[in-house]
């Protein structure tokens, strides 16, 4: 009951913290693959509150790997296998089309479409999802993850969602938002006069770890997403930030101070016994767990200025891992371990770099964003969100990997920051 | 000249024991804030064998303290914000004369408090400023310590580039968002 209030309670306010963000594609694959998502047959009295073939066009869209056909460019419209004239599809120059239809019955929704391959004239998929009245998007979401996986080979991250903070100009307001990651859906989670920062997902995507000065110093809250109910988890005199869990999610890495010497301490969440890992002089931030769940890649500004660093949690061994430019911070890896993605500065700009992990190999992502910062990967290792200035405002951006496509997520009004990609949800 | 000379007038102001303590203590090191404990250690044993002394000592000292002192403290006991360069948390030259102020009234009201509140400019990563932050108030707190003011006193808290002074993104504003404030909870 309690709980229901809460969460009613949540809706409403986030009725006026709105960001909403609305995707921008600025920069497409050259190989991307020829798609039309046709729009799907509705037969129903009523408009439905959701075009479900305009979300999974923009979901494939923006994912770099297809190229749409806008719905106005169709030569026709068909909603079955049988009805799909290849021609029309050839001249378009079309690899795949998707057609469907959405029928409603008490139970909610049922939407069942086929993927064609428009060289072969064969149908590839032929498939049917339901869902409750409420998850129209959901559902769309779901087809798409289902045509990105069987077209690409990749898990699609189209149903995952983000956490990233909201604020003012005059920084008197800051909020922690929950969104699809494609923005849709945005809600308020927990609103504070003091400043929130680093947002950070469990591994089964049940709670969000974050910073928060709401008692007069930075401390570590838990808060699960579904009921929304907050545990302060890290309250050392001092300064506490940085939370990242383990991939196992036993263990809680974060940066403790008490006197001017932040150092990274891993917390084991069952016992909650505190061990200390590094005890350099330097600043020692920005813990990061690496997929074996032993190493940590971590900032120190122990040769100066900050670069990256790998630190053996087992032996405490350190080793440098970034060498060029002057400001290397905030390192997060894919998911494959591959690369790693972090903020490259020099001189005055500040943008997302990639690197390979086992050559070493740096690559410049963004150029055309200023002032980038708080990278988080997705968790398919296909793109990186992150925050950048723009227009004296800062906005949430995405990039791939390879640097190959691009897209920005603007809001209307305030600054948007600290984005956290969501592990992939069941 | 006048801030050498200003200086001075303060650090005869107060008890003669923290002066010899902090006055050589200008550049600080790790090792200031132990020698000033041995100094203070060393001045109680000789008050203990030779009160009257002492206390006649002390009392001169506060007579000193005349009202153009008094004035001239209060002016940089207004200056309330230090600045610093990127990616820096080294004290300025120009920011010592007031931080100076505020250790000698710290030591003379032995009930103020204050809070430090380091900040950062945007440049970088929230994380790593919010660190730059705190290392820019230790550092202030390192000074007002070695310079007569008491650990209980002095609070520390880093917002890293959360709160900005200036909204802009122009090296004027980020000059001004590079900062330790001191702000008193009670005088």
């Amino acid at each position: 009951m309690v709980n229901r209030i809460i969460l009613s309670l949540l809706v409403l306010l986030s009725l006026n913290a709105q960001a909403e963000l609305v995707i921008e594609v600025t920069q497409g694959r050259q190989s991307a693959i020829p798609i039309s998502v046709v729009p799907f047959e509705w037969t129903g009295a009523t408009n439905l509150p959701e075009n479900i073939s305009a979300i999974i066009n923009n979901d494939l869209g923006s994912s770099g790997y297809f190229r749409t056909l806008d719905t106005q460019l169709m030569l026709s419209k068909p909603v079955r296998p049988e009805e799909v004239v290849y021609t029309d599809w050839r001249r378009m120059k079309q690899d795949f089309i998707v057609v469907g239809r959405i029928s409603a019955d008490e139970a909610g929704y049922a939407i069942e479409f086929h993927v064609i391959d428009v060289h072969q004239q064969i149908e590839l998929l032929h498939h049917r999802v339901k869902g409750r009245a409420t998850q129209l998007r959901d559902l769309a979401h779901y087809i798409s993850d289902f045509i990105f996986k069987r077209l690409t080979g990749i898990d699609g991250v189209f149903s995952t969602k983000m956490v990233y903070v909201t604020t003012n100009k005059e920084r008197t307001r800051f909020n922690l938002n929950f969104a699809d990651a494609d923005g849709a859906r945005e809600q308020l989670i927990f609103k504070s006069s003091h400043p929130i920062l680093s947002p950070a997902w469990s591994p089964d995507g049940k709670k969000v770890a974050y910073v928060s000065f709401e008692n007069g110093q930075s401390e570590i809250f838990f808060q699960e997403l579904s009921t929304g109910r907050r545990e302060k988890v890290i309250s050392f005199d001092g300064s506490n930030s940085a939370p990242s869990f383990s991939p196992d999610g036993t263990r809680l890495a974060f940066v403790h101070s008490n006197a001017g010497n932040p150092d990274i301490y891993v917390m084991n969440l069952n016992t909650r016994k505190v061990e200390r890992l590094t005890t350099h002089y330097g600043i020692d931030t920005e813990p990061q767990w690496m997929a074996d769940g032993r190493h940590i890649l971590f900032t120190s500004s122990r040769a100066g200025g900050p670069q990256i660093y790998k630190l053996d949690s087992e032996t405490g061994s350190v080793k440098r891992v970034t060498f060029e430019g002057s400001y290397n911070a905030r390192a997060r890896m894919t998911a494959d371990g591959r690369k790693m993605v972090y903020v490259h500065g020099n001189g005055d700009s500040f943008h997302i770099a990639s690197q390979e992990m086992s050559s070493g190999r740096v690559r410049i992502l963004t150029r055309d964003t200023n002032l980038d910062e708080s990278p988080s990967v997705a968790p398919n290792g296909s793109m990186v969100i992150y925050a950048a200035t723009e227009n004296d405002r800062s906005i949430l951006a995405a990039v791939s990997v390879d640097g190959e496509v691009k897209f920005r997520l603007p809001s209307r009004y305030g600054d948007v920051r600290e984005p956290a990609w969501s592990p992939i949800l069941n | 000249m006048q801030k050498t000379a200003l200086y001075k007038a303060l650090g005869l102001a107060f008890s003669a024991m923290l002066v010899t303590a902090c006055a050589s203590n200008s550049d600080l090191d790790e090792g200031a804030g132990a020698a000033m404990t041995a100094t203070e250690q060393q001045a109680n044993e000789a008050g203990d064998s030779a009160t009257a002394g002492v206390e006649s000592a002390s009392l001169q000292g506060e007579s000193l303290a005349s009202d153009a002192n008094t004035a001239a403290q209060k002016a940089l006991l207004d200056i309330t914000t230090f600045y610093f360069a990127f990616d820096q948390s080294t004290i300025k030259s120009e920011s010592k004369a007031a931080l100076t102020a505020h250790a000698s009234y710290l030591a003379a009201n032995k009930g103020a408090r204050v809070v430090l509140e380091g900040h950062a400019d945007e440049r970088g990563t929230p994380e790593y400023n919010l660190a730059l932050g705190e290392r820019r108030a230790i550092a202030v707190r390192r000074f007002l310590m070695a310079n007569g003011a008491a650990d209980g006193q002095i609070k520390v808290v880093s917002y890293g580039e959360e709160r900005p002074a200036a909204t802009g993104h122009t090296d004027d504003s980020w000059a001004k968002n590079r900062r330790v404030e001191i702000k008193y909870q009670s005088r």
